[in-house]
């Protein structure tokens, strides 16, 4: 197929791009990424033959389907396509969200294709185009994220597989003077009677056929691929070097450019010294851009050389004093009074004053997300527009960032997505950081570049999960149970300032600064509870890190919450089970958990279980962690897991996410952290942002909740309550209760 | 210099301190072989030098003239080490962006030490990180890639250990 698109684009006169490493012949072997061979190839398809082109079309909220057709008619140059059926019979399916490890590069083609009644290995995925029809449905822009893209497009992707499916059928009925009903299909061919068709070969005709109004979608009981475990379609890419990262962009003349960013957040260029950076060899230029002072080479060593050499003065301003021992003091005197009531009910203040009341504080470090790879973005500049190439969650967000500061319309500006070498959220930024820059960097430069930030400039560079501080207070009744609840919560917004302000922000809430404590399960089991926020600013750049704001109101809900049990001298199982309404989903989880687990079973010695259960992004997630503690040393044993998430379109994908979830919740929980030092952030690199490593392992039980109910997400969801179900461990094994992360015993 | 990259000679005009890393990406243009630290501490560089696993990103590629390099590229010409049989197997990917490292690594422990000890394995692989999480799964496919081997699975074509 590719081979085929390369020598159309030949004939057409159009230079393919440089090959990369030989690619597959089975289905993954054609990436998303080169531009100029999907432009060739939509205008090939216009001379060859199109086959079946479906597509959504979405003016206002209304959506329609409609095909486009091949052969003699115009060029199916549909940028909103979902599938398409090639004459061969290979099935493509253009996924709007970006795969950066959470497996949707396989659990979302399954969903189009077990409509479709495809030949699943005939399936072939790219990432689709930055475009207003592969908006997200429940956001209005393209993006990935808030573990939304299973939920949010599987309906749509079930009837644009139904419709390329009634299409070949009725295709098949006509060729056949036969009605569809008796038709019937299965793995890529229509059968009726003694005749049988290959969708490959109909696709052309049912390219011209009416779309149907309506198409009938699968009973459940039908499904021959949603629910079933399903390997990824990815994984011969990526463990042969074939699959295709940002950073892995090749273009004709591309520079490598290395950016001096500001030492402290807020600096200011005052003036710099290109002299020394120039003479490096293989340093081509030196440009100055709004975030700093670009350094581009022919390679990325000459780029880090010639940084390595520049001279820049900085004006650092008022970020220079920051320090996080001064934050923390901040923090906690604003702590200590009244903040924005985000939930109330009762009289908190009096239910204070009786009964055993108890008293903590929580908190949380700034981290930074640390994607495996490091943040990069091509950018090139041509006559007719720009073309992007990187690894982003946020495609239409960028294009227009990309669009404003070119002068450009956003379709001008084609954003080509990649493979993502991890994204956590700091793929997704309201202000495009990395992709402005890069845009800034080939605007000022009017050269092709590909920006390319070393560890270092990721550690420094902002965007990070904030500091966040939580003081509760509760009161025991004679009971054990709570009879008030005060969590005041401290912390930068993260929403603040973004165009996401309007929508996620009310009565000064930021909806992302409260999630998992103004929504917590148990409030409806307390007479007066308030949860109440004071959102401070300062100079450094916050974003949303894997779970957003679960990640630190799980912490200071689970944990305190584990401080009540112990007061009240309950099971923490048995603790939250009595808190919990009957029919919360988060009781199925921790059931099933506890079950699995054996909670309240004699473990071994020195061991000790702590228990922790949270919902996030519609899901409920119950975990269960086995530690032991050596000297001042934690060592977590086994996790065991349970998910109730709806529906699970791939188990498989599933149980990735849940451990992927702890790994990353786990790394938090025990080692990272990013303080400030007048105004420097202290860490630079895994040596002193140490992340969890293989050795640490534990062993982790994945168990899926049978559920009918609404779906939910799963990239985030297993990452939240991990870290209080080690502290809450910590406390069993050893006495010590730990509220700060990351978890230090001395 | 001279250097010898999945059985292929290639002749390059680098700085003597040049990493071996960029010279792979951005002069060769073997791209497999991925960016992540630039100081031995993630291992998403690893390639393997006469079948041990070497940092390509503090190795300087003047150090490597006549010794073998062999990339993620060179493991096998069709995918089929039983290190990458078995991580398609085990489903062990993510974002995939250290797999180069952790295939590489696994390769050589496994060419050493055909039946590696879980200890064995976790001395061995510590030093690839992996932000996915993916290593409850990697640790399960070395010991496939284990089984794979003895039982003569073929490893055609291949330049690594």
């Amino acid at each position: 197929m590719l081979r085929k698109q390369l020598s159309v684009a030949a004939n057409l006169g159009l230079t393919p791009s440089p090959p990369n490493p030989p690619p597959f012949d089975g289905a993954q072997d054609r990436l998303e990424g080169e531009g100029l061979e999907r432009r060739a190839f939509l205008k090939a398809t216009a001379t060859i033959s199109a086959g079946l082109v479906v597509a959504f079309a979405m003016p206002g909220a209304a959506r329609r389907a409609f095909a486009q057709q091949g052969g003699a008619g115009p060029a199916p140059t549909s940028p909103n396509a979902f599938v398409r059926i090639a004459p061969d019979g290979t099935v493509t399916i253009l996924l709007k969200h970006s795969e950066m490890g959470q497996g949707i590069w396989t659990s979302l083609p399954m969903v189009v294709a077990d409509e479709l009644d495809c030949d699943w290995n005939k399936v072939h995925v790219e990432h689709a185009p930055a475009a207003p029809a592969y908006a997200h449905t429940a956001f209005g822009m393209q993006m990935t994220g808030g573990s939304t893209s299973t939920w949010e497009s599987f309906t749509q992707l079930r009837q644009a597989g139904a419709t390329a499916r009634a299409l070949l059928v009725a295709a098949a009925a006509q060729k056949w003077n036969v009605q569809p009903v008796d038709c019937r299909t299965e793995k890529g061919f229509v059968f009726s009677g003694t005749h049988k068709a290959g969708y490959g070969e109909l696709a052309e005709a049912a390219a011209k056929l009416p779309i149907p109004n309506e198409v009938k979608l699968k009973d459940a009981k039908d499904f021959t691929l949603i629910g079933k475990p399903t390997r990824r379609l990815d994984s011969k890419a990526k463990v042969s070097g074939a699959a295709e990262f940002g950073i892995d962009v090749k273009r004709p003349n591309l520079l490598i450019a290395l950016v001096a960013r500001p030492p402290v957040f807020g600096a200011k260029v005052k003036s710099f010294d290109a002299a020394k950076a120039k003479a490096v060899a293989g340093v081509v230029d030196v440009v100055q851009v709004p975030s700093g002072v670009a350094v581009l080479g022919k390679h990325f060593w000459a780029a880090k050389q010639g940084r390595d050499a520049l001279v820049v003065d900085w004006d650092l301003g008022a970020g220079a004093t920051l320090s996080t021992p001064g934050l923390i003091e901040d923090y906690r005197k604003l702590a200590q009074k009244a903040g924005t009531v985000a939930k109330k009910a009762g009289n908190v203040d009096a239910a204070l004053e009786s009964g055993k009341v108890i008293e903590a504080e929580y908190g949380v470090p700034f981290l930074a997300h640390a994607p495996m790879e490091p943040l990069n973005c091509t950018v090139e500049i041509g006559t007719d527009g720009c073309d992007i190439w990187t690894g982003t969650q946020f495609q239409t967000m960028d294009q227009g960032t990309a669009a404003a500061i070119l002068g450009l319309k956003p379709d001008q500006v084609r954003v080509h997505t990649t493979f993502l070498g991890g994204g956590f959220g700091r793929r997704a930024t309201p202000s495009s950081d990395f992709v402005a820059e890069a845009v800034q960097i080939a605007k000022a430069s009017g050269k092709t570049v590909k920006v390319v930030w070393t560890r270092e400039d990721d550690i420094h560079g902002g965007y990070y999960r904030p500091m966040w501080l939580s003081r509760m207070r509760a009161a025991l009744g004679a009971d054990g149970k709570p009879t008030a609840w005060a969590h005041t919560i401290v912390g930068q917004s993260i929403l603040a300032g973004t165009p996401f302000e309007k929508m996620m922000v009310k009565d000064g809430i930021d909806a992302t600064s409260v999630e998992g404590a103004a929504d917590a399960p148990y409030l409806a089991a307390i007479p007066a509870h308030r949860v109440d926020l004071h959102s401070p600013t300062s100079p450094v750049t916050v974003l949303w890190w894997r779970s957003v704001g679960h990640s630190h109101t799980a912490f200071a809900v689970e944990g305190f919450l584990d401080e009540l049990a112990h007061a009240a001298k309950a099971d923490p199982l048995e603790y939250r089970r009595a808190l919990l309404p009957a029919d919360a989903r988060e009781r199925k989880a921790l059931d099933l958990a506890a079950d699995k687990f054996g909670w309240g079973k004699p473990l071994p010695k020195g061991h000790a279980a702590g228990l922790a259960v949270h919902a996030s992004f519609e899901s409920y997630v119950a975990q269960i962690a086995e530690v032991s503690v050596e000297g001042n040393a934690v060592k977590v044993h086994r996790i065991v897991c349970a998910i109730d998430c709806g529906l699970a379109v791939n188990p498989l994908t599933v149980e990735a996410q849940m451990q992927s979830g702890i790994v990353y919740g786990l790394s938090a929980a025990l080692h990272s952290e990013l303080t400030f030092k007048d105004g420097r952030v202290e860490q630079s690199n895994f040596h002193n942002y140490p992340v969890l490593r293989l050795a640490e392992m534990p062993k982790i039980e994945v168990h899926i909740v049978p559920s009918t109910d609404k779906m939910g997400g799963c990239g985030e969801p297993g990452t939240p309550p991990i870290a209080p179900a080690v502290a809450n461990a910590v406390f069993a094994a050893s006495g010590k209760r730990l509220r700060q992360l990351p978890l230090r015993l001395a | 210099m001279k250097l010898d990259v999945n059985g292929k000679q290639h002749e390059v005009d680098v700085p003597a301190d040049m990493p071996l890393l960029w010279v792979l990406r951005d002069v060769i243009g073997l791209t497999g072989t991925k960016f992540g630290c630039g100081m031995a501490q993630c291992g998403a560089c690893t390639v393997q030098v006469d079948g041990a696993p070497i940092r390509s990103c503090v190795t300087p590629a003047s150090a490597l003239a006549g010794k073998k390099i062999t990339t993620i590229e060179g493991l096998s010409a069709d995918v089929t080490h039983p290190v990458q049989l078995a991580w398609i197997e085990g489903d062990v990917v993510q974002c995939g962006y250290c797999q180069s490292g952790q295939v590489l690594a696994a390769a050589a422990l496994l060419a050493q030490k055909p039946k590696p000890t879980d200890a064995e394995i976790d001395a061995a692989m510590s030093g690839n990180i992996c932000r996915c999480g993916t290593y409850q799964r990697i640790r399960a496919a070395v010991h496939r890639a284990s089984e794979l081997m003895a039982s003569g699975t073929k490893k055609e074509k291949s330049h690594a250990a």
